[in-house]
Parts: C-alpha cells; sequence; structure tokens
C-alpha cells in the first residue's frame, strides 16, 4: 500500500528555492536547509555563493585528506574554493551584505508574518546560541526568501499575522517557502500571495494551516 | 632581529594582562583563533576579561579554556553555543553575554580602529538589538547607532608574518583578525611562518605592521569543528 505523498520534503522545498537564483547573482545561504539549496542550482546558471566569514565563490566539500581547517564556511563545515574564489575580512564581508551588493538570500524560520518580519535566532526560556550574522542579512541583502515548515510540531502555523518570537528583521522577507507552497510579494507595501502550491496540498487545506493574511487567489 | 619578536606565546604577553582588561581574540569557530596565545592568556592567571570574539571556543579549547578557570566575566559575541560550559555559567548568571549581531561586531571593531566611535547601521532595527540606542531616519529609512570597539590587547593569528608585523592571513582563517588589529591598544600575532623583511611581497600585506606590537611563531593543532567531505564518485 503506497501513501500519497502530500507537500515537499527539505530536498525538494530547497529545490524549489533554487529556482529563484538567477544567472550572475551573488548569494548568501544560511545554515540548515537554505544550505541544500546548493545541491540544486539549475543548469547554466552561475552564481557565486558567499559566506559570512570571508569568502565568494565557495565550491564543494573536500574529499577526504584534501580538508583544509583555515578554509571553512558559516556552519563551520571544511570546504574549497573555486577558480573565481576570493577571501576578505569579516568587515568587508558584511560591507557586501549590508551595503546591499548580495542579490539574494535564503535563510530559515521559526516563524514570519505577513508583513514580511522573521524571527530566527532567539526562543526566550531557551539557550540563546546568538543571531550570527542574520540580522545583517534581513537588513541589508536586496531579496530574502524564508524556507521553513509551515507549521510547527503541534500542527500550528508559524506564518503569522504578527511574530510571538523577538524578531531578526521588520519587513524584509519578499518570499516564503514551506513544505506547503510558495508565497510571494512585489515590494514590502503589499501582503503576500499565493504563488503555487506543494504537490497533494489543497487549497483549503494550506488555508487551514496559515494564520497570515494572504492572497489567495492569483 | 626587530624588538617586535618574542620567542614564545608566554613571553610575548608576560607583561601585558591585567585583571579587568578587555581582551579580543580572532578567529571564526576554531578557524584561524590564536591558539598559543590564547593558552598563555589563561597561564596568566588573568581574571574578569571581557573578552570580544565572534564566539566563545568549544569546550576545553579556544576560549573554552579561559571559560574553564572562569577567567571570563563578560562575552561580546554574535554566536556562542558550542559549549556546553559557557552555557551552564551563563545560565547560572556567572557569565555575561552580549550579543551583536556579527556585522554590527566587525564593523564596531573596524570603526573603533579607525578612530570612529559610532555609526549608524540598519541591521537590528525593530529587534531586542536596538532597545535604548539612538535612532535616525537617513533618507527615510531608520538607522540605530552602534559604537565603535577598543581593546587594551587583541591577540590574532595569522599565516605569514615578517619580522616587522606585517601579516598575511589564510584563506578564511582571516575573518576578524585584521579588523581586531587595528582595534588593539597593543596588538600580538602569532603567526605559522615568521620570516625577515622582504620575503612578503607588500603588494599582498594584509594587515601593516604598524597595527601589530609583537610577534612570535606558533605552531597550531588547528581543530576541525566540522569536517565535512564528498564522496569520491566511483570512475
Amino acid at each position: 500500500m503506497s501513501e500519497t505523498k502530500t507537500g515537499w520534503t527539505r530536498d525538494e522545498m530547497a529545490a524549489r528555492a533554487a529556482k529563484e537564483l538567477q544567472n550572475g547573482f551573488y548569494v548568501n545561504l544560511g545554515i540548515g536547509i537554505p544550505t541544500l539549496v546548493a545541491n540544486h542550482i539549475p543548469d547554466g546558471v552561475d552564481v557565486t555563493l558567499q559566506s559570512e566569514n570571508g569568502m565568494l565563490g565557495m565550491g564543494p566539500f573536500p574529499y577526504a585528506g584534501e580538508e583544509d581547517p583555515d578554509l571553512i564556511n558559516a556552519g563551520k563545515q571544511t570546504i574549497t574554493t573555486l577558480p573565481k574564489s576570493s577571501f576578505f575580512d569579516s568587515a568587508a564581508s558584511f560591507a557586501m551584505i549590508r551595503g546591499g551588493h548580495i542579490d539574494l538570500s535564503i535563510l530559515g524560520a521559526m516563524e514570519v508574518s505577513e508583513n514580511g518580519d522573521i524571527a530566527n535566532w532567539m526562543i526566550p526560556g531557551k539557550m540563546v546560541k546568538g543571531m550570527g550574522g542574520a540580522m545583517d542579512l534581513v537588513a541589508g541583502v536586496k531579496r530574502c526568501i524564508a524556507l521553513f515548515d509551515h507549521t510547527n510540531k503541534r500542527g500550528e502555523s508559524k506564518f503569522l499575522k504578527a511574530c510571538t518570537l523577538p524578531l531578526t528583521g521588520q519587513n524584509c522577507i519578499d518570499m516564503v517557502i514551506t513544505d506547503h507552497g510558495v508565497f510571494e510579494r512585489d515590494d514590502g507595501q503589499k501582503r503576500f500571495r499565493l504563488k503555487e502550491l506543494a504537490p497533494n496540498i489543497t487549497l483549503e487545506e494550506v488555508q487551514s494551516k496559515t494564520e497570515a493574511n494572504v492572497i489567495w487567489s492569483s | 632581529m626587530s624588538h617586535k619578536v618574542y620567542d614564545t606565546a608566554a613571553a610575548a604577553l608576560k607583561d601585558l594582562p591585567f585583571d579587568g582588561m578587555t581582551v579580543m581574540s580572532g578567529g571564526f569557530g576554531l578557524c584561524g583563533i590564536a591558539e598559543n596565545l590564547i593558552a598563555a592568556l589563561r597561564d596568566s592567571g588573568v581574571k574578569d576579561l571581557t573578552m570580544i570574539s565572534n564566539n566563545a571556543g568549544v569546550d576545553g579549547f579556544g576560549l573554552g579554556q579561559l571559560l574553564e578557570r572562569r577567567q571570563i566575566k563578560k562575552m561580546l559575541s554574535s554566536y556562542v553555543g558550542e559549549n556546553k560550559e559557557f552555557e551552564r555559567q551563563y545560565l547560572s548568571g556567572e557569565l555575561e553575554l552580549e550579543f551583536n549581531p556579527q556585522g554590527t561586531l566587525a564593523e564596531r571593531i573596524r570603526a573603533g580602529g579607525a578612530g570612529i566611535p559610532g555609526f549608524y547601521t540598519k541591521t537590528g532595527v525593530g529587534t531586542l538589538v536596538a532597545e535604548g540606542k539612538e535612532h535616525k531616519k537617513f533618507h527615510g529609512e531608520t538607522y540605530l547607532m552602534e559604537t565603535g570597539l577598543t581593546a587594551d590587547l587583541s591577540i590574532i593569528k595569522a599565516w605569514k608574518g615578517d619580522t616587522e608585523g606585517n601579516l598575511i592571513f589564510k584563506a578564511t582563517a582571516r575573518n576578524f583578525s585584521p579588523l581586531m588589529a587595528t582595534a588593539g591598544k597593543i596588538t600580538v600575532a602569532e603567526v605559522d611562518e615568521l620570516v625577515a623583511p622582504g620575503e612578503l611581497d607588500p603588494n599582498f600585506i594584509h594587515t601593516p605592521g604598524i597595527f601589530v606590537q609583537r610577534i612570535v611563531q606558533a605552531t597550531c593543532e588547528k581543530r576541525i569543528e566540522n569536517l565535512t567531505l564528498r564522496e569520491r564518485s566511483p570512475s
């Protein structure tokens, strides 16, 4: 007996996000599901991945024996260079991010609100690890895509009218990709609009699981 | 031999530590940390340190060594989380912690080293980071004021250095170190390779020697925090 699969897996969410990459883009991928986007860059699309610890042109993970402790990504994973790679200090790295030079940031989220606020760094009462570069990315990058599961473990919407957790940034998310579908808004003044449903997800289902006030018709 | 050169990390730090001092420590995770200078600072027995460092090391390594001996009073970081002893001390109230967005932290250090006491940034507007800070509108957008940072001492790690203190960093081990070199009243650098003046091409110096007061050659363990490999595809 085969079960009908509903929605996207994490890898499929990453693949969907990868469709937003355009030729020539400089892109920063967050830790977690966004990292998987690198595995799905469409053929013929040339993007340069930025790592906020000081690298442009991030290459793949090294083969065993070729790892270099001086060469890591922002998740502290060992990586490699490409012919186009460059290294720089943290101030230059965040000049790229805060100065609006990065075309696209894809990041994970705990909550996103209907006006584009994002919370992804802190749960009050729990040990807080810190925001790292997330606040800089959402404040400075031209276009930000949030990638997260549509609901939490209790089945409650994570796409909300207003975030309940401490914010990472205000009015900064341009596109939401969840396991249920894709939502987009053209600019910071507009509401999100349902753009695409994931396989075997009905409109009624996603509506029942979404607290945010979304435009449902295209 | 240049007056900047010391034989050991301990000798380079000998007369510098004092209780309650502020120290900047280079590195991102364990990548590019001044392992030998951190160990020498630990061995000096100095207490009540305010440490400015993007991360806090791991248990027993990097700044974890100073945490274990309760030598740190306050940390200024963007991301901690890889360290159980850190968590214990923080949750019990023994350790103060000030989170800075990573770009704000980098820019505060850069500004401090460049004699800039404050600057405005969009990062953190509308978040906990903005609480109590001056806000100002530029071109219709709201920014918040952050202050420059300096330190009594910066300890950094470079790849190659000459006896004049000119430094070249390797790959992503550069991160915060060139900024911290400018912001320390005294900056001590440990290098994998110490060479004579003229052996480094002046076109490729990352940190000019004016920012480095002391230099020591030292061997680093260079622990890898998150070894990630790819499979060789069968040929």
